[in-house]
């Protein structure tokens, strides 16, 4: 028999402090749904995902009924849509984007992410179509998240591609512009990007991937935060010890759903991401973990070794409790996602230059953080190459979401709505970085790449 | 298959006999309960068996639910194994 206490503390958890799953992702090959005409090409995606979607929505509501633990988001993966797209003889990409968004939306989904290019060595013709045309697919779009991969630790860094990108992220601000630039939201530069991440906006179901696979998000810092109060004042060895042990639960939680999900809908599970995943809800923050941790506000000295403390006992915890873990699988640091990086950004204790150093330590990167809309792509490109290069040289995954706000300035905030949440606008360096990103080329991969 | 029901709430006059009567009138069989009140808060947790019962989880967890709201306390119910997963290795 189960003890009295420790059914009451899982409900707690769940009612006081914000346990969920995240996302259960279902991740879906569209290889098979290459034409050389694209308009067959994009009634085949339509039909290969509202078909193997058709019931994830509703399982997922029957899982969350039956087990009396939330699940927040259903959402889809599917191929790089470059890989897809390159097949049919077409300039205009965007028709795949909506036909992505029209099955979403039959699906009833959150978001689909795949519109996506992976180009760390190198573009196909391809490639470079689908990057010009990420501003009006997602100003035409709903639910459709977009990345490229730009660099990776055996690849180096593509930075023709990074060039490219820091213009195309000012304009997916400006053709989302009614919208504070929300376009941006959904658009992810990636360095060492993996294939089987279930979180938005960079999921997308890679090339290596089978079939058809259901991969698993969870969540509570609110948990990690809790568990945390009782250690008051401690050794970090014992903190650390006392987070292993919460994230243990936590993923096996999300191990338990992963497999319920994927018995139910006869499609194999692939893995669960261990990752603490923040919102905007007061009690729902990692900034406000790495306080209890000690720093006065996150941001100021203290806060990177506090995460990576974080990071990593994260992981120690998760990896034990589920028979497969993948994605990203660590603590993220999503600005306007997180009540206490929007705190301690409004205090002005928390930089940009800061979250760069943050970067190094946590599972992703420079995660929706607003800066002025005036900002050059120059300079938007040289912040991608910059967390890229972190990534290369520290074989991990680190990404880039900027919003570049159209018409705002530093002092402005973004609202975004939802999850998505609200930004106050973060100053960049006025300095230029154009002569550095104009030369192009490729940044050659380090040393330790050669590992063979 | 098991399933676990949780009774939080304000103490007051009936609530066992509340939740047992809704159980048994769904062929839900009781295996175990274990109730406290903690500073004038009633805490009931329960282990039922939902084998046979009348109608699936989520049909009990709606008369489970609107017999809480009238008796303004919560009542949930959940498949065990969420416990299990989360307390035992």
């Amino acid at each position: 028999m189960l003890n009295h206490k420790d059914i009451l503390s899982t409900i707690e958890m769940i009612d006081q402090q914000h346990l969920d799953i995240r996302t259960i992702t279902m991740g879906i090959s569209l290889l098979s749904c290459c034409d050389e005409f694209p308009q067959k090409a994009c009634m085949k995606i339509y039909d290969k995902i509202t078909r193997s979607a058709e019931n994830l929505v509703k399982t997922g509501e029957d899982i969350e009924r039956e087990f009396g633990i939330p699940i927040v988001n259903k959402r889809i993966s599917v191929t790089p849509m470059a890989l897809v797209a390159g097949a049919s003889r077409t300039e205009d990409y965007a028709p795949f984007a909506l036909a992505m968004d029209g099955a979403a939306k039959v699906c009833g989904v959150d978001f689909i992410g795949g519109y996506s290019a992976l180009v760390q060595k190198g573009f196909t013709e391809a490639d470079k179509k689908l990057i010009q045309s990420i501003p009006e697919a997602l100003a035409r779009t709903e639910l459709v998240c977009s990345s490229i991969n730009v660099g990776s630790t055996r690849a180096g860094i593509n930075m023709d591609a990074v060039a490219m990108l820091g213009q195309v992220v000012k304009d997916t601000a400006a053709a989302t512009a009614d919208r504070d630039g929300l376009g941006c939201a959904k658009l992810v530069i990636f360095c060492n990007a993996v294939e089987d991440n279930p979180f938005m906006a960079g999921a997308f179901h890679g090339p290596g991937e089978a079939e058809q696979v259901i991969n698993v998000g969870v969540s509570g810092p609110g948990v990690v935060y809790h568990a945390l109060q009782a250690v008051k004042g401690q050794p970090l060895d014992v903190a650390a010890e006392t987070i292993k042990k919460t994230a243990f639960r936590v993923t096996r939680m999300g191990q338990l759903v992963a497999q319920e999900a994927s018995r139910r809908l006869h499609t194999p599970f692939g893995i669960v991401d261990l990752s603490l995943a923040p919102t905007p809800a007061v009690g729902d923050s990692v900034a406000r973990i790495l306080e209890e941790l000690g720093v006065e506000v996150c941001g100021t000295h203290g806060t990177t070794a506090a995460l990576a403390l974080l990071n990593d006992a994260v992981k120690k915890g998760g990896v034990m409790a589920s028979s497969s873990v993948g994605g990203l699988s660590g603590a993220f640091i999503p600005v306007s996602e997180d009540e206490g990086m929007i705190a301690a950004a409004r205090k002005g204790t928390l930089c940009l230059d800061k979250l760069e150093s943050m970067t190094c330590v946590c599972s992703v990167g420079l995660d929706m953080i607003a800066v002025p809309g005036d900002t050059p792509a120059e300079t938007i490109a040289a912040i991608i190459a910059d967390e890229a290069a972190i990534g290369m040289v520290n074989n991990k995954t680190t990404a880039v979401r900027l919003l570049p706000a159209p018409g705002k300035k530093v002092g402005d905030t973004i609202e975004l709505g939802g999850l998505l949440g609200s930004a106050p606008v973060m100053p960049v360096h006025p300095e230029g970085s154009a002569a550095f990103i104009t030369r192009g080329g490729r940044i050659p991969a380090p040393l330790h790449s050669l590992r063979n | 298959m098991n399933a676990i029901v949780t009774v939080l709430g304000q103490d007051k006059v009936g609530i066992i006999a509340a939740v047992c009567a809704l159980l048994a009138k769904n062929n839900v069989n009781i295996l175990d309960i274990s109730q406290t009140i903690l500073q004038g808060a009633f805490t009931m947790v329960m282990a039922v068996d939902v084998e046979k019962a009348a109608v699936s989880v989520d049909g009990l967890r709606e008369q489970l639910e609107t017999l809480g709201n009238e008796m303004d306390i919560s009542i949930r119910i959940q498949r065990e194994e969420i416990f299990d997963a989360m307390h035992r290795i």
